[in-house]
């Protein structure tokens, strides 16, 4: 099993305050990693680090064993080998979701039109969106719209996908729909970094889930021991409380 | 449970009828109301001592079927100039917007550029820059006296363009400001570079919202075109006025006026319909 992602000392800060301080992580082949901690922890600054949208400070993050955090490395050619999913879905409203699939591949890909369209339309049919493909964004559920983006992520063909809490934005009724895409993915090997709050999710998914707590990966190990046999007490009260929440 | 729907049915009815009430009296209000104030204004204007001078002066019918068509010939060149500086606003308007946004630093001087432009011709009044421009670049000698260049209709055109552009501008870059950033953030996800960003995610949105505020901007072009008329071309303002002048009638004005209101009217109303159908839309 090789290592898809290296993360190693990776630091940042938003001026004066440290939202990563120094969080390593390994992600192998296939495997996927959930990242679980409070809001504000640094889960999204985590994805948006490994994705480039955001500049470390310090450390680096290796893709296949290549520094991609170097001022020299071209992000674009980075970003194209990686997927984001956002919290917000972020589609793009003026495109309909057949356009919003396939403007990376054919934009930053360089496939032609009929090719990239005939492939879209496989993977949206799928992820159970035949049909929609002329609709806009606006004019789907929450849940559909999320399985877009996911598609418009998976569709670039990514070597890890990156899956910024896909579920927090959907009323209650709408996550088990895109919970099953992400069982999809994993089913099919893609190697995954997921930050959430879904703990049944983390639990079903991963193979490893790392807790995340201001800024330091406290511990990470399989589900089964991160999630009912916690070793740090930070852990330990942070599983409590969303227990107390009734969402674990 | 029947008499109880049934009750219900009653009740819907009654609501009905009462708001069929409430509407017909509201109805009837703004008849009467607008009937006062419009008749009194009219009673007002025609009682008024100088009335009928007033209605010689301005209102002619004979004066008015006189100049109507050569006013009209005159307005054929407002539309014109009015139709080739609008497309020309809205590429120059959508090029300073995009100077002023894009981030790159070899950009920086026309940046600065654009910044300095914008500033400047929407401080100076369109008027003065259809002076400057009409008599001050032919005066520079740079170009042949007889080119198309130092045609007043152009040197007016391109100072009216000047002006707008500017202003146009300024509405384009609210436009792209008011893209979310987080459009940007998935356009780099999937793999785009910062230029396609721009052109196939926020240019887009962007030039879809701002619809409405560059049609605004058309309406008071579509007018200003007369302001040209100082720098020579005989357009309808400028006819209108000759005639005006050679038997003190100010009825071809009116003319002119009617032709101005024949465009900005349909106009407006276009901006109406298209910001109501706009109406909560487009944000996502």
């Amino acid at each position: 099993m090789s290592a898809v992602l290296e993360i190693r000392g990776v630091t940042k800060a938003w001026g004066e305050r440290e939202v990563l301080k120094g969080v390593d992580l390994t992600v192998a082949e296939h495997e996927a990693v959930a990242i679980i901690g409070a809001s504000g922890s640094g889960k999204s600054t985590l994805l948006r680090c490994i994705d480039l949208l955001v500049e470390i400070d310090d450390g680096d993050v290796l893709l296949d064993g290549a520094v991609i955090t170097d001022p020299s490395v071209d992000p674009v050619s980075v970003r194209r080998r990686l997927g984001l999913v956002f919290q917000a879905f972020n589609l793009f409203p003026h495109l309909n979701v057949l356009d919003n699939v396939t403007l990376g591949m054919r934009r930053g890909q360089g496939l032609d039109r009929p090719a990239a369209e005939v492939e879209a339309r496989a993977l949206l049919a799928r992820f159970g969106l035949e049909g929609r493909e002329l609709d806009r964004p606006d004019e789907l559920s929450g849940g559909q719209q999320q399985r877009v983006a996911i598609v418009r992520a998976l569709a670039t063909r990514p070597r890890a996908m990156l899956l910024d809490e896909v579920t927090s934005a959907l009323d209650p009724e709408l996550v088990g729909e895109v919970l099953r895409a992400v069982r999809e993915l994993k089913s099919e090997g893609v190697t995954m970094v997921l930050a959430t709050h879904e703990m049944s999710f983390a639990r079903e998914v991963a193979d490893r889930v790392g807790f995340l707590h201001e800024g330091r990966l406290l511990e990470i190990g399989p589900p089964e021991q991160v999630l009912s046999d916690p070793q740090a007490p930070e852990t330990k009260r942070f599983l409590r409380r969303l227990l107390e929440a009734g969402r674990a | 449970m029947t008499a109880r729907s049934a009750a219900g049915t009653d009740r819907r009815a009654e609501r009905g009828a009462a708001r069929r009430r409430r509407d017909r009296r509201a109805q009837a209000i703004a008849a009467i109301s607008t009937a006062i104030v419009l008749g009194g204004l009219a009673a007002l204007i025609a009682t008024s001592p100088g009335w009928d001078e007033v209605r010689d002066t301005f209102f002619s019918t004979s004066q008015f079927e006189e100049s109507f068509p050569d006013v009209l010939g005159g307005f054929w060149l407002d539309v014109k100039v009015f139709l080739v500086v609008e497309v020309v606003v809205l590429i120059l308007g959508l090029l300073v917007a995009l100077l002023r946004t894009v981030p790159s630093p070899a950009l920086f001087p026309l940046r600065l550029l654009a910044t300095v432009y914008t500033d400047v011709f929407r401080g100076i009044p369109t008027i003065l820059l259809v002076y400057l421009v009409g008599f001050g670049v032919p005066a520079l000698g740079l170009i042949a006296n007889d080119s198309f260049f130092v045609d007043p209709v152009f040197l007016g055109g391109a100072a009216l363009a000047l002006s707008y552009g500017a202003y146009v501008s300024e509405v384009y870059r609210a436009g792209v400001n008011s893209v979310h950033r987080s459009q940007r953030a998935a356009a780099l996800a999937v793999g785009l570079t910062e230029t396609q960003a721009l052109r196939h995610v926020i240019v887009p949105q962007a030039v879809r919202r701002v619809g409405p505020p560059l049609l605004n901007d058309f309406i008071a072009l579509q007018k200003d075109v007369a302001l040209i008329s100082i720098i020579g071309p005989q357009e309808a303002f400028r006819i209108a006025q000759v005639e005006t002048a050679s038997d003190f009638n100010y009825t071809p004005l009116v003319a002119a006026a009617l032709l101005y209101l024949a465009i900005t009217i349909p106009l407006a109303r276009l901006l109406d319909y298209w910001e109501k159908g706009q109406g909560g839309r487009v944000h996502s």
